[in-house]
């Protein structure tokens, strides 16, 4: 296994810029996801990487080698494609087999390597099927065990989880983590769901347009959002945003739409003082889980119960507050009447600049 | 009605359209045969037998001029039966059109290859000049190809023929097999290519087994259309390499029309492309269903 270093990367199609001069690292061993809405160059970055595309600027390293030079099949890679491209007319034995035989391994080194990931993954009873008789579940793990097969330098995966169903997919992620794990393979994951993002990755590189959004670890895109759009784009129901202006009371704090005053401590104060000057206009985000309903004497918002859906563990109730909605995830044992008054607090809350939308504190 | 019964009736249908359709589609056949197997008397009978002792004389006349009636003694002369030129355009209507096929199946399969697959310059207009070779119709370039072909030394050679029909055919190929590739997802080539292989082995090993059914197709089309192709071979060809389409049209002017020799003579003419068809018509329905085939 290798670490891979992606330096300053482009990739343009005619007119269409996919990449824009990305940079970002893969230790040897990590579990590493591109994530971000569809057509943000997720795939196109994953190709060049693979050497399927020849970037128009920039360097690719495997640990200290370049390979931005190298053909796909010089560079010792494994690539899971979204449809999984098993070779139609080969048996699923064959399949794997596939890429041993180009190294023209002896027959029995082939068959013991085979077995092995055959047993890894479980699929002996599937060997001497065809890829048309398999279930797309079962399709991918042949993928995933023709990537294996070969002990490549890096694995690169594009969405394999996409075309199987909710609930094996839900088996398939932590089966993929823990296989990824145990065998140390330095895996760069293409996904553009957060959800997949947030539980396998040791790093998340959110990407948006073509360009690098914020690079961090599952916690760190979550809770510390570089900007608006990792913010929205992270956590289901999303992040909730309210306007308002950063004021000083007793202590410093953001006075949002209507009267409401949220109050900032210690850190976040301070980098809010310092952006103060440059403009007072922020955008407050909370997270759905972080509002709460308090006594009356405790509130430092006042909202209105608008709309209230009970998923039985917990409830997602929408608020009013001022003009604006927001989505709290409330214990599912307290219910709510539509048009009910509340007092609210926020346990925690990140504060954007309105103008670049990057995060303030 | 219940839905099964429904079902069944509305099968029902089908058959009876089917075989009503067959029996105009094999009609033909059908009254070349009898044709062919009839007497000439019986033949013109009107309205026409529907029994009838068929006989084999048609056949033998095709392979042998000076049959017919003046078989045996003639003026106390025995009149031996000559092998008649049927035979060796046979042979030339087999291999002309079976190596054109296959020439341009194979040509086909490649540069449908490239042009679907690589960047080509000026693919589009190189795509359209191919087809262009197919829209004028024979007569056109008849008499500048009759005057290359002699000033080659091609005129009545099988040579000369195998390259115009080899030509005549790449177009469809080309287009036929380009349209193949299209189908067959790039993901499986880029897989071969990360696992290792060099893009002319990926071509090899992968995508040239499943461009095998498009081959099929485009094999089948082509030596139909050389098997049948009638004005190149008239005009291209003397007595030496002439094929048999238009050796039994010939047969029209010189003693009357003798319906039933050229009956024989088609009817013979039909096996091969038959015969053919059928061995390979499995992958010729795969073919014509083959945008419909995932991974
Ligand atoms: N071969 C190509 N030719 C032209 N444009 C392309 C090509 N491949 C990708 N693009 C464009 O580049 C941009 C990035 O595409 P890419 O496939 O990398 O997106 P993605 O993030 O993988 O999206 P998705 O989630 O939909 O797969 C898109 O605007 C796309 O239209
Ligand atoms: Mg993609």
């Amino acid at each position: 296994m290798s670490a891979v270093r992606v330096e300053n990367l482009w990739k343009r199609y005619g007119k269409v810029e996919a990449v824009k001069g990305i940079s970002f690292e893969v230790r040897e061993g990590e579990f590493t996801v591109l994530l971000g809405p569809s057509g943000c160059g997720k795939t196109t970055t994953l190709r060049c990487i693979a050497g399927l595309e020849l970037p128009n600027e920039g360097k690719i390293y495997f640990d200290t080698e370049d390979v931005t030079p190298l053909s796909p099949s010089a560079r010792n890679i494994a690539f899971v494609f979204q449809l999984y491209a098993l070779y139609p007319h080969l048996s699923v034995y064959d399949n794997i087999a596939f890429p041993l035989r180009a190294e023209g391994l002896p027959r029995e080194e082939v068959k013991r390597r085979v077995d092995e990931v055959v047993r890894l993954l479980q699929i002996q009873d599937l060997l001497q099927l065809k890829p048309r008789k398999l279930t797309s579940g079962q399709k991918q793990r042949v993928a995933l065990g023709r990537a294996i097969v070969r002990r490549p330098r890096v694995f690169l995966l594009d969405e394999p989880l996409s075309n199987i169903d909710a609930k094996l997919r839900e088996v398939t992620r932590g089966e993929l983590k823990k296989l990824q794990k145990s065998i140390g393979a330095t895996t760069i994951y293409v996904t553009h769901d957060q959800v997949e993002a947030m539980t396998m990755a040791d790093k998340i590189v959110v990407m948006n347009f073509g360009d690098i959004q914020q690079i961090g670890s599952p916690h760190e895109v979550y809770h510390y959002p570089a900007n608006l759009f990792v913010a929205r784009f992270i956590g289901s129901p999303g992040m909730n945003f309210i306007p308002g202006t950063i004021h000083q009371r007793e202590k410093l704090g953001i006075l949002l739409d209507g009267d409401s005053f949220i109050p900032l401590e210690n850190e976040q104060a301070k980098a809010v003082e310092k952006a103060r000057t440059l403009s007072p206009q922020v955008v407050v985000g909370i997270r759905p889980e972080n509002i709460l309903v308090v006594p009356e004497q405790e509130a430092l918002v006042k909202g209105e119960v608008y709309v209230f859906e009970p998923l039985g563990a917990q409830n997602v109730v929408t608020f009013r507050i001022g003009t604006h909605l927001a989505k709290a995830l409330l214990p599912g044992d307290v219910s709510f009447t539509v048009g009910e008054r509340v007092s609210l607090r926020f346990k925690e809350v990140r504060v954007f600049n309105a103008q670049d939308q990057k995060l303030i504190a | 009605m219940n839905e099964f019964q429904r079902r069944q009736a509305k099968n029902r249908i089908i058959v009876v359209v089917l075989v009503a359709m067959l029996c105009v589609y094999l009609f033909p056949i059908y009254w070349m045969f009898s044709t062919a197997t009839k007497t000439k008397l019986d033949a013109f009978s009107l309205p026409p037998k529907w029994v009838w002792r068929p006989q084999a004389e048609n056949f033998r006349n095709v392979f042998y001029v000076g049959g017919g009636g003046a078989l045996g003694k003639v003026k106390g002369v025995e009149v031996k039966p000559k092998p008649s030129a049927f035979l060796r355009q046979l042979g030339n209507s087999i291999v002309v059109s079976f190596v054109s096929t296959i020439l341009a199946t194979f040509l086909g399969a490649l540069s449908g290859y490239v042009f679907s697959r690589m960047r080509v310059r000026g693919k589009d207009d190189l795509l359209f000049v191919i087809l262009s070779s197919r829209m004028l119709p024979p007569v056109v370039i008849a008499i500048p190809l009759v005057m290359m072909y002699r000033a080659l030394g091609l005129f009545d050679t099988r040579f000369g023929l195998i390259i115009m029909y080899t030509v005549f055919n790449l177009a469809f190929a080309v287009w036929m097999m380009r349209s193949f590739v299209d189908d067959i997802p790039i993901e499986y080539e880029e897989a071969a290519l990360v696992d290792g292989y060099s893009r002319f082995q990926a071509f090899f090993k992968f995508i040239f087994p499943e461009m095998r059914v498009g081959m099929v197709a485009t094999a089948i089309f082509s030596l139909i259309m050389t098997w049948n192709e009638f004005t190149f071979s008239l005009l291209l060809t003397g007595e030496k390499a002439r094929t048999a389409v238009p050796s039994i049209a010939h047969s029209l002017g010189t003693a009357g029309v003798n319906w039933g020799h050229i009956a024989a003579g088609s009817f013979l003419m039909v096996i091969p492309v038959v015969v053919f068809t059928f061995l390979l018509g499995g992958n010729l329905i795969r073919g014509f269903t083959f945008g419909a085939i995932k991974e």
